[in-house]
C-alpha cells in the first residue's frame, strides 16, 4: 500500500470506501491515479466478522448520533438511529443483502412518466437509460450477479419455496431466486454461497461481493492507494479560485489532519455526504459547498419499505439459507390504476430469532405477541422495496441540538411521507399477504420494517438544470469542477431497485470521466 | 453457567441484590452448565427490584416453556445499564415502583393490567425494547425456538437443510438454480 504526503496536491481524495468510493478508488488507481481513501470506520475482514447477530450489528453499524423528525416511522421508533448504515471499510457493502435489480427505463424519466405529482420535486435523470444500462451490465459482471452475465441463479431455499408457491397462486409470472451479488459458483477469487443465512452480519466466506475484499485490495495492489482508516472527514476546503484543494479530517487519534487534493470525491452515503457538504460552508459558499441551488440535502429518498411475516402449519426454518435470494418483479411497473405512481419489488427476507422482533414485527407485547413468536420454526418472510417520491423538505440538515465527538453538528433527517408512498406500502403489503396466504399462511403480520432506512438517496442529485439539484450527469458538482459525489446521493429519483448495483455502475462511469478530465487537464 | 456469564462480575463489583433460580431438568443448557442452579448478582437493583423486572419481562413476552434463566438475562442487562448511569437507574427504580407493590407475585391478569396502565411511559417503552433485544438472543431462546445460529463453522446450511421443505411444490430449475458443487 502506498503512502501519499499530506502536502501532495496531485492526489484524488475519496471520502468513504463503500460501493461508490471503493469502486472508484479501484478504477482510478488502476489507471495510475494516486488516491487517498478516507474511511471513518475500522477495517474488518472475513475472519473478524462476528457471527453473533447483535455483536455484528455493533461491529459494522454507524452508531454516531443523528437526530430525526417528520411523520415517518424512524422519527418515532428510532429517532437517534433513523438510518442503518455502516461505518467500516467496505461501507454498507459489508452488511448489504446484495439484492441487485436494475433501474427501469421509465424510472429514469420519472417526471415525464408520472407527470406532475403535487408535493413532490420529481425530475428526469440527465442520463439516458441505455447509457446507464451499459455500465449496469459492467457492474453485474464485476459483482458476479446471479441470473446475469452468464451466472446461474442460487438454488431455492425453504423460505423462497414459500414465496414462490404463493407468488404463483397470486398469478405472478416473474418470480425467481433473485438477482444477487452473491457467487452461485466460485469465481473472482471468491467461494460460492453455502447458504449460511448470515449475509447481514458480514459474509465470512466472501461469497457476497463487498469492496472490502475485492475493489480495495485490488486498488492497494496497484501501489497507488493510500487507505486511511478511522479517518473522519470534517471539512472540504477550497482556494480563491473556487476549486476544492484539501480535505480536513480527524485521524485515529483524534488529531486534525489536512490532505491536499487535486480533486475530491464524496461517497459517505447520502446522509453523511450532505452533512459534509453543509459543514464545509465558507465565506464564498455560505450555504455549504456545491449548494448555490440550495438543493444539498434536499429530495432525500429512502425507499418505501414494508415487511410481511407469516406462520404456517409446517416447518420452514427460514434462517437457513441466503437471506434475500428471492424476487417478484411483477409489481415493479408503473400502473396508475393501482392508485400510485412508480413500482416496487417483493423481495425474500429472513431473520435470526433475535433480530426478528426488533426488525420485522409490528409493535406489541403479551400473549398475542409471544404466541406469534412461538411459530418461529414455521415462519416465512418477504418485504417490499419501492420507489418513494422526492420532496424538497424531506432533507438532511445540520442538527441544532446535537454534536458529535468532534464537536460538529450531527445530521438531522426530516421525512414526511407522501400519500403516494403510503398508498404503495398499503398495496405492497396487501399483495404480500396474498402471497403468504397463497402458500397456506395461518397468520400474517406486517410492519414498516426495521424502523431505519437502509437505502439513502437523492441529497446531491444529478440534474440537467443546475437549479434542480447539485451535480451534473457525471456526479460532478455544478458549482465546482473538481468536486464529485460518488454515492447514492446523486440519484435523480429513487427508482424501485435496491441501489448498490446502480451506485457501482455510476462509479464505473464516473471514473472514466474523471480520468479523462485529468488527462485533458480540465481538473 | 460459564456459557451465560451470569457470575462473571462477582468479586469486583458491589453487589446490591441477587436473583437465583434453577434450570429446568430438560433444558438443553443444563447439559452444558456445571450446575443446574444459577445466581445473578445485581450491581444496581435490589433482589426485590430484580424479581419485579423479571416478572415484567415474563409478562411482556410470556413463553411458558422458556425458563427463568432467559428472563434473568434481561434483568442482568438492565442492571448493567442502571449501574453505568444514575439517570437510567432512576428511570428503572421509578418504573418498578409504578408497577405497584406485589407485582412480582401477582397473577398474570393483574400484571398485564398494571403494565397497560404504564404503557405510554418512557420506562415501559425502554424496558419493552430491552426485553425484546435480550430475551430472544439468549442461548435459551435459541434452543427453545429451534434457531440454529452461526453456521459458517459447520459449512453453512447448503447440506444441512436449507432446502428440505417438502410440503410445497419444488421450484422449477429455471426459476431457481443448481447446487453450486454439483458435478464439479
Amino acid at each position: 500500500m502506498a503512502r501519499h504526503e499530506l502536502g501532495d496536491d496531485g492526489v484524488v481524495v475519496i471520502i468513504g470506501s463503500g460501493a461508490g468510493g471503493g469502486t472508484l478508488a479501484h478504477e482510478l488507481t488502476r489507471r495510475g491515479i494516486k488516491v487517498v481513501l478516507l474511511e471513518a470506520g475500522k477495517r474488518e475482514s472475513t475472519a473478524s466478522f462476528s457471527q453473533v447477530p447483535n455483536e455484528a450489528f455493533a461491529q459494522l453499524t454507524w452508531l454516531d448520533p443523528r437526530t430525526s423528525s417528520g411523520d415517518w416511522a424512524p422519527a418515532k421508533t428510532n429517532p437517534g438511529l433513523p438510518a442503518w448504515l455502516a461505518k467500516t471499510v467496505g461501507g454498507t457493502t459489508t452488511h448489504w443483502g446484495a439484492v441487485t435489480p436494475r433501474i427501469s427505463d421509465w424510472e429514469t424519466r420519472a417526471r415525464s412518466t408520472y407527470g406532475e405529482v403535487k408535493g413532490t420535486s420529481l425530475i428526469d435523470w440527465p442520463i439516458a437509460h441505455d447509457e446507464l444500462m451499459k455500465y449496469t451490465a459492467l457492474a453485474e459482471q464485476r459483482l458476479c450477479v446471479t441470473r446475469r452475465a452468464g451466472n446461474p441463479g442460487l438454488p431455492p431455499s425453504n423460505n423462497f419455496k414459500v414465496m414462490y408457491a404463493g407468488a404463483k397462486k397470486v398469478g405472478y409470472r416473474r418470480a425467481h431466486s433473485g438477482y444477487v451479488a452473491i457467487n452461485s459458483r466460485a469465481q473472482d477469487g471468491r467461494g460460492f454461497c453455502i447458504q449460511q443465512g448470515f449475509c447481514v452480519q458480514g459474509c465470512k466466506l466472501g461469497a457476497k461481493w463487498s469492496t472490502l475484499y475485492t475493489e480495495i485490495p485490488r486498488a492497494e495492489a496497484t501501489g497507488n492507494l493510500d487507505l486511511r482508516i478511522q479517518s473522519m472527514a470534517t471539512r472540504i476546503e477550497h482556494g480563491s479560485d473556487g476549486r476544492v484543494n484539501a480535505v480536513v479530517y480527524r485521524d485515529a487519534n483524534g488529531a486534525e489532519q489536512r490532505q491536499k487534493a487535486r480533486a475530491v470525491c464524496v461517497a459517505g452515503n447520502a446522509i453523511e455526504t450532505a452533512r459534509l457538504l453543509l459543514l464545509s460552508e465558507s465565506g464564498k459558499f455560505t450555504r455549504g459547498l456545491a449548494n448555490s441551488s440550495d438543493q444539498v440535502g434536499r429530495n432525500y429518498c429512502h425507499h418505501v419499505l414494508g415487511f410481511t411475516v407469516a406462520t404456517f402449519d409446517k416447518p420452514v426454518h427460514m434462517w437457513r439459507g441466503t437471506s434475500q435470494a428471492g424476487l417478484v418483479e411483477d409489481e415493479a411497473i408503473h400502473d396508475p390504476k393501482r392508485g400510485f405512481a412508480g413500482g416496487y419489488f417483493i423481495e425474500l427476507v429472513n431473520f435470526d430469532v433475535g433480530s426478528l422482533p426488533l426488525a420485522a414485527l409490528p409493535y406489541g407485547w403479551g400473549r398475542d405477541y409471544a404466541s406469534f413468536m412461538e411459530g418461529y420454526r414455521n415462519m416465512a418472510g418477504v418485504m417490499i422495496v419501492g420507489e418513494d417520491l422526492p420532496r424538497p423538505d424531506n432533507r438532511i440538515t445540520l442538527s441544532r441540538t446535537t454534536k458529535d465527538a468532534h464537536g460538529l453538528p450531527v445530521a438531522h433527517v426530516h421525512v414526511d411521507e407522501h400519500a403516494n408512498d403510503v398508498a404503495m406500502r398499503a398495496h405492497g403489503q396487501r399483495q404480500s399477504q396474498l402471497v403468504m396466504e397463497g402458500a397456506g399462511a395461518k397468520r400474517v403480520v406486517h410492519s414498516q420494517g426495521s424502523p431505519m432506512a437502509t437505502h439513502n438517496l437523492g441529497t446531491a442529485r444529478m440534474c440537467a438544470d443546475p437549479r434542480d439539484g447539485v451535480t451534473n450527469a457525471w456526479g460532478q458538482a455544478h458549482d465546482i469542477r473538481n468536486l464529485f459525489v460518488s454515492d447514492g446521493s446523486v440519484f435523480s429519483t429513487a427508482a424501485a431497485a435496491n441501489p448498490t448495483l446502480s451506485i457501482v455502475a455510476l462509479a464505473l462511469r464516473q471514473s472514466e470521466y474523471i480520468s479523462r478530465e485529468m488527462t485533458s487537464r480540465n481538473i | 453457567m460459564s456459557s451465560t456469564g451470569f457470575a462473571d462480575r462477582r468479586g469486583f463489583l458491589k453487589v446490591t441484590g441477587v436473583l437465583t433460580g434453577y434450570l429446568a431438568v430438560g433444558s438443553p443448557l443444563a447439559l452444558l452448565a456445571p450446575s443446574r442452579a444459577w445466581a445473578l448478582d445485581l450491581a444496581a437493583f435490589t433482589g426485590g427490584q430484580g424479581a419485579t423486572l423479571m416478572a415484567a419481562a415474563r409478562t411482556l413476552l410470556p413463553h411458558d416453556g422458556l425458563e427463568d434463566a432467559a428472563y434473568a438475562a434481561v434483568v442482568r442487562s438492565a442492571d448493567a445499564d442502571a449501574a453505568r448511569d444514575p439517570a437510567v437507574l432512576r428511570l428503572y427504580t421509578d418504573g418498578i415502583t409504578s408497577m405497584g407493590a406485589g407485582f412480582a407475585t401477582a397473577g398474570e391478569e393483574q400484571r398485564v393490567a398494571a403494565l397497560k396502565k404504564i404503557e405510554p411511559s418512557t420506562f415501559f417503552q425502554l424496558f419493552r425494547v430491552k426485553a425484546l433485544s435480550v430475551l430472544y438472543s439468549t442461548p435459551f431462546a435459541y434452543a427453545y425456538f429451534g434457531y440454529e445460529g452461526e453456521a459458517f463453522s459447520k459449512g453453512g446450511y447448503l447440506h444441512r437443510g436449507f432446502n428440505d421443505l417438502r410440503w410445497l411444490p419444488e421450484v422449477p430449475p429455471a426459476d431457481g438454480g443448481p447446487m453450486p458443487d454439483a458435478g464439479s
